[in-house]
């Protein structure tokens, strides 16, 4: 008896918010999500596996399938992979180039990246119309991968900018002392040294972006809808819960696929460096 | 050479960090730069490496001008004062990293790797990562991805610097014999004079950008040029004085104790100041109530016990005088006392004449 009460006393108020906001809400949503839409956004009997049928892509009946669905998780993962490596090209350079400017600088420069922050979102995401329409570019698939790196950039240059900040320069110079040219010493002596924030940032990108509808409903259109666009419609306009449930939950076993394989790859250490 | 470096100050301004130095280092030898933190012996090292340019003069190595040639295009290693190791890599991949550059054959740089690592007796772990080794080991490391690549000359910057007495006594032995094996030309940087005597064949002693002197251990220790060098390198009693006479076997020095006779008189002439310098352990107390040529009085004011010697400060001319006396027999009577009054003997021909400053 002991034990297990000590064993809650340990649990401390970090577990307990983490079971109380996710844990039990996504147990629910898993709930709703063999359950059907008896009218809009209600939910109730029998217990079944539509949705989850909807989800990869059959009726109602297990009859027909179509390949929309299909389509659009492959365009999330697409764009969403697209978004990040343009957000990686921008920003990789970018935190070198903020971490080696002198104390001043830099913190003027990290404060420019920030301020964005200070205005909603959504105004944001609007005023890219604003800019954009000139070239006639919205809604369209570019303007939604615009608008994305637009929102991400940040998230990816503010780890690997604590990453780089931290390498031992020293070693650049080891390399090239045994004989490596610029680039091969590079790439010995220095990128290793930011691959954690590298994963960091690639991570932080790559999952919102994955889920992400704000910027492709307004950004992109009916044609580009995403996986977050559809999702969104569920728990919307449709108020069919238990196949927006199902959705959420096909998107979060992604995701979590992802980080496992990588953490089975990257070992311990990877881990590590995902916390 | 004649290399000169500056660097510019965050205020602004330019600091002259190296002064002319003109260094002809020989092939095959134990080279050592010694001087005080700050005097500039990284930065010639860095010079010499190629990661940083001189503002005037040039870099020859083997004949050949390096003079803005990039490090990666020198053949010339470095072993830096904080390892520099790459943490992801193992020891042996470390080591091996030069010799891939290269593009020396796989097999061929296996077993160039493990003769390296055996040399520096640390085969055994070459599968760690550097974080798995003691800062000895690391050193050994550093050593060995250095060596293997057989460089013209090898650069090591206080190697030893980070590491407790006992092992860098121990690495200081081993390293020059390693030296004196591969036949390879080392340009050591230390601040440690012991270590500088110890090891090298010859020493350049710095000091604020120049190069006060340069030469084999002996010389500095015996005839140091400068007051700079007589004290870096051990310690020295300086006595100031004016130069009485010049003749074919020395020259008379009047000092505030009376006339000194030394036997280093070259290009001396009367009426010139000079200040003369003799090491401790060169001076005889004794016991006499007269005193002879060379002799000056002077009282005992403290006595320091070191186990090896006795140091004794003694008062004389208000000047203080430092005399090391060997710790021979136990309770020998040659001990002297607190308050004692001594007679103080300047051997000639251990007067040394310095260059003035
Ligand atoms: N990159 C640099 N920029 C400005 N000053 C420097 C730089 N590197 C060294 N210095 C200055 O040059 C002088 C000599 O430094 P260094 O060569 O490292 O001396 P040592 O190795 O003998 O201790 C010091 O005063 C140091 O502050
Ligand atoms: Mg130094």
């Amino acid at each position: 008896m002991l034990t297990v009460r000590r064993f809650f006393a340990t649990l401390g108020p970090g577990t307990l918010w983490l079971a109380a906001f996710l844990i039990v809400p996504a147990l629910v949503m898993l709930g709703y999500s063999f359950l059907t839409r008896t009218d809009l956004a209600q939910v109730g009997g029998p217990w079944t596996l539509e949705a989850w049928g909807r989800v990869f892509g059959y009726d109602a009946l297990f009859q027909e399938w179509t390949a929309d669905n299909a389509r659009v998780l492959w365009r999330s993962v697409w764009v969403a992979g697209l978004s990040t490596a343009l957000c990686v090209l921008m920003g990789y350079p970018l935190a070198f180039y903020i971490a080696r400017q002198d104390a001043r600088r830099k913190n003027l420069l990290l404060l420019l990246l920030i301020i964005p922050f200070w205005t909603n979102f959504l105004i944001r995401v609007y005023a890219w119309i604003l800019i954009l329409r000139p070239f006639d570019l919205v809604p369209s698939l570019s303007a939604t991968l615009l608008g994305m790196v637009y929102a991400f950039v940040p998230f990816f240059v503010l780890p690997v900018y604590s990453s780089v900040e931290k390498i031992d320069w020293r070693l650049l110079e080891a390399a090239q002392d045994l004989g490596a040219p610029p680039l091969r010493a590079f790439m010995t002596a220095v990128f290793p040294q930011t691959l954690p924030g590298l994963v960091a940032g690639i991570l932080l990108t790559f999952i919102p972006a994955l889920g992400t509808f704000v910027v492709s409903d307004i950004l992109g259109g009916a044609k580009t809808a995403m996986v977050g666009n559809l999702i969104q419609n569920q728990f919307g306009q449709a108020g069919d819960w238990p196949y927006g449930s199902a959705l959420s939950f096909l998107l979060m076993g992604m995701v979590l696929l992802g980080l496992w394989s990588y953490a089975r790859r990257a070992g311990q250490k990877g881990l590590e460096e995902l916390v | 050479m004649d290399v000169f470096k500056s660097f510019r100050s965050p205020s602004g301004g330019e600091t002259r960090v190296l002064d002319d130095i003109d260094l002809d280092i020989r092939r095959g030898e134990f080279f050592s730069l010694l001087g005080p933190s700050g005097c500039g012996k990284t930065t010639l090292l860095r010079i010499l490496a190629g990661f940083e340019q001189p503002d005037a003069g040039q870099v020859i190595i083997g004949g050949q001008d390096m003079t803005g040639v990039p490090p990666h295009l020198r053949n010339v290693n470095t072993v830096f004062q904080s390892y520099a190791l790459f943490p992801h890599l193992s020891v042996q991949d470390n080591v091996a990293f030069g010799l891939k550059m290269k593009g020396v054959p796989a097999a061929q740089a296996r077993t160039r790797v493990m003769q390296a690592l055996e040399r520096v007796r640390i085969a055994d772990f070459a599968s760690r990562r550097p974080d798995q080794l003691s800062g000895g080991q690391r050193q050994r490391v550093a050593l060995a991805r250095a060596i293997v690549n057989e460089p013209q000359v090898l650069l090591l910057d206080e190697p030893l610097s980070a590491l407790d007495l006992k092992l860098r006594k121990e690495l200081q032995v081993e390293l020059a014999n390693l030296q004196e094996s591969l036949g390879m030309t080392f340009v050591f940087v230390t601040h440690d004079q012991e270590e500088a005597l110890v090891m090298s064949d010859r020493i350049a002693v710095m000091n604020r950008g120049r190069v006060e002197q340069l030469g084999r251990a002996e010389e500095l220790y015996e005839r140091p040029r400068t007051a700079f060098v007589a004290n870096f390198l051990g310690s020295s009693n300086l006595i100031e004085g004016t130069v009485l006479s010049v003749d074919g076997k020395g020259a008379t020095v009047q000092t505030v104790h009376g006339p000194l006779r030394t036997t280093h008189g070259e290009g001396l002439r009367p009426g010139q100041n000079v200040t003369l310098s003799v090491r401790p352990e060169k001076l005889r107390m004794e016991r006499d109530d007269e005193t002879e040529g060379n002799e000056i009085r002077a009282t005992v004011d403290d006595i320091v016990y070191t186990g090896a010697e006795n140091q004794y400060l003694l008062r004389a001319g208000g000047q203080q005088l430092v005399v090391f006396q060997l710790n021979a027999d136990i309770g020998a009577d040659e001990d002297f006392d607190y308050e004692e009054q001594v007679a103080l003997y300047l051997p000639p021909d251990n007067l040394v004449v310095l260059e003035e400053a």
